[in-house]
């Protein structure tokens, strides 16, 4: 294992991160703040890819069918707010599971009967399709780098707004007693809908910016769901910058391990062992970092205050 | 004694319909796995095996066909009870199915042990190529691990000495690691198995360009293998580093790698570009009629549907007698848009194989592209273990 393998698969697991982060961001506050299980923010990462696809196909710009994509996704979110979900604040956490599970089939059918089966997928815009040249192989797309710009960037906007403005108090205020601030003249249904249009819009802009990385499929946000949700634990749930770090632990460990892990359990098993069990362990090191973390800190890394 | 009357009365008149239904339909009953990411390839067995019932006018050797299309959902459970209607309820003469090996071990007892004839259009697994070969079961597509030993083939006449192996960590994944490393003879630097469905190889990619090997070989059915090409090409390894593939590069994920994966090497049986008479037909027919290029699986399900009509035609329509039914179909009398096509003791093709390369046509559609064949009537490793 040489020194720039490692460095790019750092950069790699920052990468995959930055990916989470925006996953994980909208989900931390839906869960946090409202105390809703939303299961279709996954399908709403597939709903931002295959938006930009159509719009990129309408208007053969990226930069354009990025701003209508978040449109389009804000839009969807606030749609899906005002007809269902707000109807299940107050049901059981069983009844959100069920609802918001019927969505994520309902979406991903859709998806097939109008896009079709098929995996899609389009090329980066051509102003971040270059590339750096970091061994003598292998480059690093300029795309890639752009991701973690974009992530840094949407989470230092999100820690300001939550931190120090008005809308941000209100939603800590209203995730510890929303009783007293509705009492207090702040209308909770429409915070309520602010929070869940923009988690729905950043969660589509998570599957806008993988979709030239990633293909685009029917189901591409099932599993991502799984690992946005270990994220959000091992932050804390409802705190943004719990899960800020989080997922950047959870991309470096899942990305580090997966090359890792094999090598290390050769140094104590044949390689054949080695070669058998590196890969499975590899797939469940998320999930004990998890463990491992929840016997520590029970409520999670940065648990935000107030939240039950 | 009325009751029995009426009783007796209906048990004729069932029996009345079922015999002159016998006698007249024949009907196929097809699982195949049609919702989730791998439909594409399920949708293209059903197009390939219409297209040539409907090129017979909807008869099969003759006898009107109906043909009842049951989604397994690539769920095993789901396959196994749509496989029992099949037989039970609809009482098919035939099930051809499935996409997927793990579909196929679902359903393979009960239909067998109904002595209903088994015709799997793509999976191939090695389970039912040895000793637990059946008399009811024939494969028209190729045994699993035979994509990836001519691979290896591939690698030799290349003379690649250095190879990186790369496959999902499941059955089908390690069958093809086994099946490469079988035939090739030079180093395996590594053997790299990510989850079922992975997304980013960003991390296999950079193992990869600091190891020594001069050649991928790879198996990443559908969406993997769309966002492997397209990330390998966006790495800029095509430049120095050789791709070889099974069932990656083919025609159901060209369409999303599009030029990422031009000059790829892949193994297989077939191409559309093949140049025959009955090739250039079935194809162009294919296009015509669904828009699209055929891959593989339309391949198979459309030379299954004639080897059915071939059988048919032999039997004049009787499909009571299970032996003669099983001679017919094993004589396998009927033109291959392949070439030459032969059904082994253990009811595996037995047939060429050849080095595929991806193109793009004119028209701006890409497709795999025959190069040269690199082994002739190659048998599976199997069919000794095979008593039947």
């Amino acid at each position: 294992m040489s020194f720039t393998l490692f460095m790019i698969l750092v950069l790699n697991g920052f990468q995959y991160g930055m990916l989470l982060f925006l996953i994980a961001a909208g989900l931390t506050l839906v869960f946090g703040v409202m105390g809703f299980i939303n299961l279709a923010h996954g399908v709403q990462f597939m709903v931002g890819a295959y938006l930009v696809y159509a719009f990129y196909g309408v208007t053969g710009s990226f930069g354009l069918a990025l701003v209508l994509s978040l449109i389009a996704a804000l839009a969807i979110g606030l749609i899906f707010e005002f007809f269902i979900f707000r109807h299940l604040y107050d049901r059981t956490h069983l009844d959100q599971v069920l609802a918001t599970f019927g969505i994520i089939i309902f979406l991903n059918e859709l998806a097939k009967v109008i896009f079709g089966p098929a995996t899609l997928s389009i090329d980066p815009p051509d102003l971040l399709s270059g590339s750096i040249t970091l061994t003598e192989q292998l480059r690093y797309p300029i795309y890639r780098f752009a991701t973690i710009v974009a992530g840094l960037l949407v989470a230092v906007a999100l820690f300001i707004i939550v931190s120090y403005t008005r809308v941000g108090m209100l939603i800590r205020a209203g995730a510890t007693s929303p009783d007293i601030v509705s009492a207090l003249g702040v209308n909770i249904q429409r915070l309520f809908m602010i929070v869940f249009g923009v988690g729905a819009m950043l969660a589509g802009f998570a599957g806008v910016i993988a979709a030239p990385i990633f293909a685009i499929e029917p189901g591409m946000g099932d599993n991502i769901l799984i690992v946005a949700f270990v994220v959000i634990i091992i932050g804390g749930i409802g705190s943004i910058g719990g899960a800020f770090i989080a997922a950047l632990l959870v991309g470096l460990v899942d990305t580090l391990g997966r090359s890792l892990s094999v090598e290390l359990l050769s140094i104590v098993f044949s390689p054949s062992v080695a070669n058998q069990i590196g890969p499975a362990l590899a797939s469940m090191l998320i999930y004990v970092l998890m463990a491992a973390i929840l016997i520590f800190r029970p409520k999670g890394l940065l648990p935000a205050r107030g939240v039950a | 004694m009325k009751n029995l009357r009426t009783s007796l009365s209906a048990f004729a008149l069932c029996a009345a319909t079922g015999t002159a239904a016998m006698a007249e339909d024949l009907k196929i009953g097809m699982v195949v796995t049609l919702s989730g990411p791998p439909a594409a390839l399920g949708q293209q067995i059903v197009d390939g095996f219409q297209l040539a019932l409907d090129q017979k006018d909807g008869m099969l050797g003759g006898q009107k066909t109906e043909l009842v299309v049951e989604d397994d959902e690539l769920k095993p459970d789901v396959a196994l009870l749509k496989a029992t209607s099949l037989i039970e309820r609809e009482e098919v003469d035939i099930v051809v199915g499935t996409v997927f090996s793990n579909m196929l071990q679902a359903i393979f007892k009960p239909v067998v042990a109904s002595e209903t004839f088994l015709i799997s259009p793509n999976a191939g697994p090695s389970t039912f190529a040895g000793k637990n070969c059946n008399p009811f079961f024939f494969a028209t597509s190729y045994q699993n691990n035979q994509n990836a030993e001519v691979s290896g083939m591939i690698a030799n006449d290349q003379g690649f000495t250095n190879v990186f192996a790369m496959a999902p960590n499941y059955q089908a994944g390690r069958d093809n690691m086994v099946g490469f490393k079988q035939t090739f003879e030079g180093t395996v630097t590594d053997e790299v198995f990510t989850p079922l469905g992975h997304q980013d190889f960003s991390a296999e990619l950079a193992r990869l360009s600091t190891s020594d090997a001069e050649a991928l070989f790879t198996f990443m059915p559908g969406g993997m293998g769309v966002r492997l090409v397209k990330q390998f090409d966006a790495a800029g390894l095509s430049d120095s580093l050789k791709f070889m593939s099974v069932f990656t590069t083919d025609e159901t994920t060209l369409p999303g790698q599009k030029d990422a994966a031009v000059g790829f090497l892949a193994a297989g049986t077939w191409a559309p570009d093949m140049d025959t008479e009955a090739n250039n037909a079935f194809t162009s027919a294919f296009e015509e009629k669904y828009g699209y290029i055929p891959g593989s699986y339309a391949m198979q399900a459309y030379d299954t549907a004639n080897l059915i009509d071939s059988a048919v035609a032999k039997l004049g329509g009787d499909m009571s007698d299970k032996d003669a039914v099983r001679a017919a179909i094993k004589a396998a009398d009927f033109s291959s848009v392949r070439g030459d096509f032969a059904f082994n003791n253990n009811h595996y093709p037995i047939q060429d194989f050849h080095m595929l390369k991806v193109a793009k046509r004119d028209d701006g559609k890409f497709h795999t592209s025959f190069v040269n064949t690199i082994v002739e009537d190659y048998e599976d490793s199997f069919h000794e273990e095979c008593q039947m």
